[in-house]
């Protein structure tokens, strides 16, 4: 292949830039300084939630109780406050929680070889019952004294970065090194393009799955302290909300293929910006609700296609199936 | 003729010496009894388009707070969300026959079929907040049109002499409630031709939605005097990010809710909301539990008689956040 083959990268990026672009010159009040902000800052915690999925895509599996780990945990830490533990020790509590949950599904998966389409759909409605029946009291959990001064991390802003934007650069920079600059990456991606021969040639496999799953827990407990500190709250419910789609979508359309093993930190970054320049438009534009799931339904759509005839799939992968 | 009333008075006199002794002893108030018996023992099943909000844990502790002492059992069955998994609790549950159903509709559709069919077999159907196309025996709850209406007039009147541009953050598209509170808005923008709608999106019930709208309406139209929000649980979102705009106080923020101490009260107190019209919900319990009491005790066949109780609204503003009436606090009230 030249220099010019077309990536789902490539192609998603160009999308990108002539949908700015267009956006820039048709809608007034598109192109300013504060505006890009807004727009990044509004999905900086699905960027967040991207690099935990990217992590787990690429060593080919899924995680779907990806949004349970953001509702329960940062949760959990508004509801201790609200009933008297300090700040430093509620936190402390909820990353054990997301360490212990993460480690639970990547054993179920690297261990007990369930699938991980499964595990985590059923770990997810685990802690999400969890959360309910016993955690909170109530589904939205509420803002209490105790948390004056958290709310930086998430409507802070320095030199005028608005904070969220700043997590996610610092998040993207940390996914990035341990992915191309490790040891432990480079195995994600061996284990991603060919689990067996990974598995031949001695890399310990079942370990690092299992530490991608609890990465990703971390990395969604991180995201969800991100959330309740934007909006004030602990908005729980969002366990029952399609987020977990549009995490899929910004991974799959930066072009990190579900059969695992492509893609890195970049691809999410750029399904975010897309995802982002997206909505921020149709928002200006005042598109109703309904009107932005097609849209944004049949974007998906284009680049799963695109991403299906750019990358068939090998003769192992079309063995094993996707995920 | 004289005789005969002398005789009479002497009967009188006798009369009132026999009946002296007889109310020292108290009368028996002849209903209370069978008002008794009508309620204990009954049970009443309450179905919820979810627990674990402020308002249908409310609902449900001022129910039981009302009946239990009559010696009334109430259950809930949860649907957590799912209307299908409400309608098949309402299906068992007329199976089951329990003395009258609070129904709390997920849409104005899905359960009419089967309320009017535990109607026939004899079960009361109580309505809470959310109607739908089936009248049953009673209906409680917020009159949504009433409450678009009032936080749209009140948004309308702060915006007088301002940009007049205002946003309007809907709930679900799909719910009944964001539906009527939108008509209500209307019917006041429609007076008011000089007020403009810059934006006009559904955030889902969802806070975090609603913020990164609201974000990029203000960012677009800083100018924006007002905002007309559909849910004080959601408004959180709306709020913060008038917040990080720097313009609260400036942007007048008009939402509806519950009335729960912490989000509302403490919220119209710290600024974050300018109106939050409150269905107070202690209150709708309470009426809840009256139409249970009446319809047990009163006999009346399940069908037989229909009403309203829409309940009347508690505007909570800066002037009435510090009263110990305006809110009211959940742990207060599963005591």
């Amino acid at each position: 292949m030249g220099r010019l083959r077309l990536t789902q990268q490539t192609i998603v990026f160009g999308i990108f830039a002539v949908m700015f672009a267009a956006f820039a010159l048709l809608l007034p009040g598109f192109a300013t300084t504060q505006n890009i902000f807004t727009l990044l800052q509004n999905v900086a915690v699905l960027g967040i939630l991207g690099l935990g999925m990217a992590l787990v895509v690429i060593g080919r599996g899924i995680d779907i109780s990806l949004i349970a780990a953001l509702a329960v945990p940062p949760g959990l830490v508004l509801q201790m406050v609200q009933d008297g533990h300090g700040l430093p020790f509620s936190i402390l509590t909820a990353l054990l929680l997301s360490l212990v949950f993460g480690a639970i599904n990547g054993w179920l998966i690297a261990y007990a070889e369930v699938p991980s389409l499964f595990t985590t759909l059923a770990s997810g409605l685990l802690l999400a019952g969890l959360g309910q029946a016993v955690l909170f009291k109530l589904d939205v959990v509420q803002w209490s004294p105790g948390m004056d001064g958290f709310e930086f991390l998430g409507q802070g802003n320095i030199l005028g970065v608005p904070m969220p934007i700043i997590v996610f650069a610092i998040a993207c920079g940390l996914v990035a090194f341990l992915l191309r600059r490790t040891r432990i990456g480079a195995y994600i991606y061996a284990i991603g393009d060919n689990p067996f021969g990974a598995r031949v040639t001695g890399i310990p496999s079942r370990p690092i799955i299992v530490l991608q799953y609890v990465l990703a827990a971390l990395i969604g407990c991180f995201a969800g302290l991100v959330l309740v500190s934007s909006v004030n709250s602990g908005p729980t419910r969002i366990f029952n909300s399609t987020l977990i789609y549009d995490v899929i979508l910004v991974v799959v359309l930066g072009g990190i293929g579900l059969s695992g093993g492509r893609g890195g930190v970049l691809s999410v970054i750029i399904g975010t910006l897309l995802i982002g320049t997206l909505l921020n438009g149709m928002t200006i534009m005042d598109v109703s609700y309904s009107a932005q799931n097609l849209i944004k339904g049949v974007v998906l759509l284009v680049a799963v296609i695109a991403d299906t005839f750019l990358n068939p799939r090998n003769e192992e992968t079309a063995q094993q199936g996707d995920i | 003729m004289l005789n005969m009333t002398k005789c009479l008075a002497g009967a009188a006199a006798l009369c009132a010496f026999a009946v002296l002794p007889a109310a020292a002893q108290g009368l028996d108030e002849p209903f209370q009894a069978s008002f008794k018996q009508a309620l204990a023992g009954k049970t009443v099943a309450y179905i919820p388009v979810a627990m674990n909000f402020d308002l249908t844990e409310g609902w449900f502790a001022g129910v039981k707070k009302e009946l239990e002492p009559y010696g009334m059992k109430v259950i809930v069955r949860d649907a957590n969300w799912s209307t299908n998994a409400g309608a098949q609790a309402l299906t068992t549950l007329i199976s089951e026959k329990p003395a009258a159903i609070i129904v709390h509709n997920p849409d104005v559709q899905t359960y009419a079929k089967l309320m009017q069919r535990a109607e026939n077999e004899g079960i009361y159907i109580i309505q809470i907040n959310m109607g739908s196309v089936y009248r049953s025996s009673a209906f409680v709850g917020a009159n949504w049109i009433e409450i678009g209406e009032r936080d749209a007039e009140a948004v309308v009147k702060s915006c007088q002499g301002k940009s007049n541009k205002i946003a309007i953050v809907q709930g679900a598209l799909s719910a009944a409630a964001s539906a009527y509170t939108l008509k209500g808005v209307e019917n006041v923008l429609a007076k008011h031709p000089e007020v403009k709608v810059v934006s006009s999106q559904a955030a889902d019930w969802d806070a975090s939605k609603a913020k990164a709208i609201v974000q990029t309406v203000l960012k677009q139209h800083p100018d924006l005097c007002g905002i007309v929000g559909f849910w004080d649980g959601m408004d959180i979102g709306t709020a913060a990010a008038v917040k990080e705009a720097g313009l609260t106080g400036k942007v007048f923020v008009a939402t509806s809710g519950g009335g729960e101490r912490k989000g509302a009260c403490e919220l119209v107190k710290s600024g974050a909301f300018d109106l939050n019209v409150s269905y107070d919900v202690p209150t709708q319990a309470a009426d809840m539990a009256a139409m249970i009491k009446w319809l047990l005790s009163s006999g009346a066949k399940p069908g037989s008689v229909k009403g309203s109780a829409y309940t009347t609204l508690i505007p909570i503003t800066k002037e009435n956040a510090d009263s110990n009436t305006s809110c009211w606090n959940l742990a207060d009230l599963k005591k």
